[in-house]
């Protein structure tokens, strides 16, 4: 040891110099007599290999998107060439009863009514019940969290909304049937049935009103202090400040806040599947009749997916039709959620 | 003094740049084997960056770009093929804010000889208790080395980062404005020991620093670097940093050369 | 309001704004005669503004009292289901069937029947009940149990075959089924069958307990009177032996008890472990795969077109809903991995949640890796790390905690998610506990839509008791993470 040190240390003069190399400067040392060589890059093969690993797990995502693409087109595809299912039958038909379907005789759209439309129809009410409920609501909430709170109560307030957000949603589907039908079914003068969509619709708006109130707070509270103090400046009151100065120029978050919420409503499946009934919803006698059943796009794959459906049938097929319109609506409605939102964003920074 | 090849670092026009600015133009400097050399010159003038570019780690900086020559032990550091983690084991580094692990003080020394594959825990125990014995540090913290070494004080967190520095036995150590974040006492225990890796322990050191009395108290030699402006169109103004005066201490500070080390030495500006 | 107003309109800067603003009307009459009615009804209108206001202020918070509500009315409904009187009637009650084991089993006349639990007799006991009261079933409590041949081959096949895997006595093994006699089949369930799946057995069987009717917690509060006729209403009626008992429907047999059709004793068991299993390969897959995700785009990744559809993409996968996850879930895990998944398996069922959550997992996981400070990893460079070293030993330890706190995020997304389960097909009707990967598997969620689903107020009440758990369970997920992100932050920063 101490004869190799010797040894080498003429070769590499200037470095270790008097000092006592330590067990670390030892083994770097004999390496060292050819420093050009030492300091060569190497190809550092584990670091390479687990670069390329994370890499693939970051494209697992992508794998996951492509994968819904795919699943859902093809089988959409099939359904409306090997089912001979037309499309414009499909978006137009205001009855829904594939179930009638016999796999002996061909499809036809007289027989075996295939239209998407009541099950839309019952996913855009819902829905849209619920942001009735969630806007008001949600944006009051955050007015008043942004706006009025004072800090202490914001802190107790807020882990509220977090735990609403944190419920799963079949619990909220076991409220709407057994809490929220029942007190509509009090009401007196109110011909309520067992399964509506008024009852998942309440509901579902209390699932969003987290979701619109945290934005639709980042929103105001991203609105600059100048405008604001501008506004009270002018003589205005705080109320009269935030309609007039803040809102409006909170707008587009808000509206963001709002698309999400609505697309969230779109894509809920457990409180309609438990509340709003299995049968498709009658587009002409009830239309716009909030208190009978009516099934909704999401509800229908759940009841049909669970019981013992023949994955070669045109019922089977039918969902991946539907699975499609309902991905491309809530991914469209959540893009347009983000450009509102970005173009918001860019108007203050 | 200084003999044929005794040089630890050789910069030859060594430039800067973050994206397409300029930050350091053409630096030539010999820094002296087992000396303490100190950077200092106003904010802004490229310090940090000439001594980063020492052991690349600009390199970590995505938009730095590096010209000229370094040449360590007649090899050009940012010649093609050369390692930049190579060059990280024998080039070590202290910043500004100490910046321990957060893990124990034990793990934060042994951190660098286990990167070199040093399982053995006897070995690291020796180690461990050199570098801490080298920084000063290993009476105060012998008792417990199993404690969070973001459990100590500013000033024995950066002796802990130093003795983590040593522990890789680097041929050389540079320091970025090691004492700027401590107070009075834990400066003076910085400058000791400074002096005494130096003188007894045989490592060369460069130093960045803005206290001035700093860098006459514990250096050999100092570079001073300033700043040079150009305007541009629109108003614009263009500032890189250029190496002015490179000379032994004590001569830099009782007769610099230049007017503008004279006047910056006399405090007026910077 | 109009919306022509964003942005820009209500500007500081416009001296003639200022003027139409308010008090207006102190300009307009600068003279002090006529000024002060002007000021007076100025005062006025500014009071009435105030209070508007105020009165919209009261709204906004009533918002949030709204949502309160909701919580409490939520709470209400759920306990109030899960706890009340429900008027039971038994075959046979179980203070008779203890009394049989005591005098005609172990020969004891002197111990106090009623001061013994059915669930601390031995299996051989248990068995001996089941023939006392049950003899003609005995083989189809063996076939159900213990036969490893098809049903239709069960009474065929000699017993070498047909309970392979069970103890019995030599000599039986060539002979079938119906060639032992009463004693021996006792003999075979005593020495096979697990002694709790035994007590359920003489449960369901022997004891046969049935619920007749179920108040909810507030009607037994407040109704007592017309429960108690409805009671007696029972026994004078079609039910003798009715008798009314305050029921908490959580209790420990609905924890350990297998699902059922009958409602008095059906329980939970099967889903707890299946959500369990699933828990544990969803984490187990999603885990390293959002961390890598992470590490990737926070430390790897540079600024090019794929790192950005990779975040883009995963932004919108968060807002992709559950069910569709199902479909793919159904279709990829289900249907074309078959062969390695087998079907509707607890694997598939923990892929597909594992997908879910896999946004989560990444965004909460870079979230970490961003607050870890620069200056760890130059230290670590510094000291001639690479940078997977500098990940492995540095980044990663102190982004820990971030991660594992977003990680138990993720699983209470994912342990609640029913929809795309119920896509992949659940099992509706599970008793037999899941073994591993492969087994079909039920989970808490679906048990709770099941029992929901059904009209009868019993299954409801189960429904309500199993939320109870799944809350609890969801709750002290959320305590793990609170708690392990203080333990850490206190052992890494005194
Ligand atoms: N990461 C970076 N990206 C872009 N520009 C940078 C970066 N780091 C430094 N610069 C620029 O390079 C120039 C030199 O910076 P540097 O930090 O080297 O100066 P310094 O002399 O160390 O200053 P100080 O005394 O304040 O530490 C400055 O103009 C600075 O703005
Ligand atoms: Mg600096």
């Amino acid at each position: 040891m101490e004869s190799e040190y010797g040894a080498e240390n003429e070769q590499s003069p200037p470095a270790a110099v008097g000092r006592q190399p330590g067990p670390v400067a030892a083994i770097r040392m004999r390496r060292d007599a050819d420093l050009a060589a030492a300091l060569r890059k190497r190809p550092r093969v584990g670091e390479m290999i687990i670069r390329y690993v994370l890499l693939f797990c970051g494209l697992v995502s992508i794998f996951t998107t492509v994968g819904i693409v795919i699943v859902n087109t093809t089988t959409a595809i099939e359904f409306f060439t090997v089912d001979e299912v037309s499309p414009i039958d499909f978006f137009t038909n205001t009855v829904w009863r594939p179930a009638a379907y016999n796999p002996d005789a061909t499809y036809n759209p007289g027989l075996i009514p295939i239209g998407v439309l009541p099950l839309l129809y019952a996913t855009l009410f819902t829905s849209f019940i619920a942001l009735i409920v969630a806007v008001p609501l949600g944006l009051g909430s955050a007015i008043y969290l942004a706006e009025y709170a004072p800090e202490r109560v914001r802190n107790t307030l807020k882990p509220i909304l977090e735990i609403l957000a944190g419920i799963p949603t079949v619990v909220l589907g076991y409220f709407a049937l057994t809490f929220m039908t029942p007190l509509l079914q009090a009401i007196p003068g109110l011909n309520v049935q067992i399964f509506n969509m008024a009852a998942p619709g309440l509901v579902m708006g209390v699932m969003i009103i987290p979701t619109i109130s945290s934005m639709s707070e980042d929103a105001i509270s991203s609105v600059p202090r100048e405008l604001r103090e501008a506004s009270y400046g002018l003589g205005a009151t705080r109320f009269e400040s935030i309609t007039k100065v803040v809102l409006p120029a909170a707008l587009s978050g808000l509206v963001a806040a709002f698309i999400l919420g609505l697309a969230r409503a779109v894509g809920e499946t457990m409180i309609v599947a438990l509340a709003a009934g299995s049968a498709p919803a009658d587009l002409l006698n009830n239309f716009l009749n909030p208190f009978v059943a009516g099934e909704t796009m999401t509800g229908h794959i759940a009841r049909i997916t669970g019981g013992d459906l023949p994955y070669d049938s045109i019922q089977y097929r039918s969902l991946f039709a539907i699975g499609l319109t309902l991905f491309v609506s809530t991914l469209a409605l959540n893009l347009i959620s983000q450009w509102v939102s970005r173009r918001f964003r860019e108007a203050y920074e | 003094m200084t003999q044929n090849g005794a040089y630890a670092i050789e910069l030859k026009d060594v430039s800067v740049y973050y994206g397409d600015n300029l930050a350091v133009d053409k630096v030539n400097l010999k820094i002296q084997n087992q000396k303490i050399t100190a950077f200092i010159g106003p904010s802004g003038c490229g310090k940090s960056t000439v001594l980063r570019a020492l052991n690349r780690m600009n390199d970590l900086i995505s938009s730095a770009r590096v010209e000229g020559e370094v040449i360590f032990r007649e090899q050009n550091l940012y010649g093609p093929n050369i390692d930049p983690v190579e060059v990280r084991r024998r080039i070590g580094m202290v910043f500004q804010k100490p910046n321990p692990f957060p893990k124990s003080i034990f793990d934060n020394v042994a951190y660098g000889p286990r990167l070199l594959g040093i399982r053995n825990r006897h070995d690291l125990s020796d180690i461990v208790e050199s570098s801490l014995k080298g920084a000063y540090l290993w009476d105060e913290v012998r008792q417990d080395l199993k404690k969070s070494g973001l459990a100590l004080s500013g000033g024995q967190q950066q002796r802990l980062c130093i003795a983590r520095t040593i522990a890789v036995e680097p041929e050389i150590i540079l320091m970025d404005e090691p004492a700027s974040a401590l107070d009075p006492i834990s400066t003076q225990a910085i400058e000791e020991l400074m002096k005494d890796l130096v003188q007894n322990q045989k490592f060369t050191i460069i130093i960045v620093t803005h206290n001035m009395q700093q860098a006459q108290r514990v250096s050999d030699y100092t570079a001073f670097y300033s700043i040079r402006k150009a305007e541009e169109t629109e108003g614009k103004e263009r500032r890189w940093g250029v190496l002015v005066e490179f000379e032994p201490t004590r001569q830099l500070f009782e007769s610099p050369k230049s007017e503008e080390t004279e006047r910056y030495i006399g405090g007026e500006f910077g | 309001m109009n919306t022509d107003n964003t942005q820009n309109t209500p500007n500081p800067e416009n001296p003639e704004q200022a003027e139409d603003g308010a008090p207006r009307v102190e300009n307009v009459n600068p003279t002090g005669g006529v000024a002060l009615p002007d000021l007076e009804s100025f005062r006025k209108r500014l009071v009435n503004r105030q209070r508007r206001g105020s009165i919209w202020a009261r709204f906004m918070s009533l918002s949030l009292v709204v949502a309160i509500v909701a919580l409490l009315a939520l709470a209400y409904n759920i306990v109030d289901a899960a706890f009340g009187y429900v008027l039971t009637e038994n075959v046979i009650e179980p203070t008779e069937v203890v009394e049989f084991v005591l005098t005609d089993v172990r020969n004891d006349t002197t111990t106090d029947p009623a001061t013994v639990d059915l669930a601390t007799l031995g299996a051989s006991e248990l068995a001996a009940v089941l023939r006392e009261y049950q003899e003609p079933r005995l083989r189809v409590y063996i076939r159900d149990f213990l036969s490893v041949v098809p049903d239709d081959e069960f009474t065929q096949a000699p017993i070498r075959e047909s309970l392979a895997g069970s103890s019995f006595r030599g000599q039986f093994a060539d002979l079938t089924i119906n060639d032992l006699d009463a004693a021996e089949w006792t003999l075979i369930l005593g020495n096979n069958i697990p002694q709790d799946r035994l007590v359920g057995l003489v449960r369901t069987e022997v004891i046969g307990e049935r619920i007749l009717e179920t108040w909810s917690l507030t009607e037994s509060v407040t109704g007592f009177a017309e429960i108690d006729e409805a009671r007696v209403a029972a026994v004078e009626g079609q039910n003798p032996n009715a008798r009314l008992e305050f029921r908490s429907w959580l209790n420990i047999n609905f924890l350990i008890s297998p699902m059922s059709t009958n409602p008095a004793i059906a329980g939970i068991r099967t889903a707890l472990l299946g959500t369990l299993w699933v828990m544990i390969i969803t984490v187990g897959f999603s885990f390293p795969l959002g961390v890598g995700a992470a590490l990737y785009l926070q430390e790897y990744a540079d600024d090019n077109w794929l790192t950005r559809v990779i975040s883009t993409n995963i932004r919108n996968l968060a807002g992709v809903p559950s069910i569709i996850y199902g479909l793919l879930g159904l279709s990829v895990f289900v249907i074309a991995l078959e062969g390695i998944t087998t079907g509707r398996s607890i694997l598939s069922a923990s892929l597909t949640l594992g997908l879910l959550i896999l946004p989560v997992m990444i965004v909460n996981s870079q979230e970490a890796l961003r607050a870890v400070p620069p200056s760890v990893r130059e230290g670590s460079y510094g000291l001639g790390a690479t940078r997977w070293q500098t990940i492995w030993r540095s980044v990663l330890p102190a982004a820990m905690p971030g991660i594992l706190t977003g990680t138990i995020l993720g699983m209470s997304r994912a342990i609640g998610e029913t929809a795309p389960l119920l896509a992949l097909g659940a099992s509706t009707f599970l008793v037999v506990d899941p073994s591993g990967p492969f087994s079909r598997f039920t989970v808490l969620p679906i048990q709770i839509y099941q029992w929901t689903s059904r009209p009868s107020d019993q299954w409801r009440s189960l429904a309500s008791a199993a939320i109870i758990v799944l809350i609890i369970l969801l709750l002290s997920l959320n305590a793990a993470a609170i708690y392990m992100r203080q333990r850490f932050r206190r052992k890494l920063q005194p």
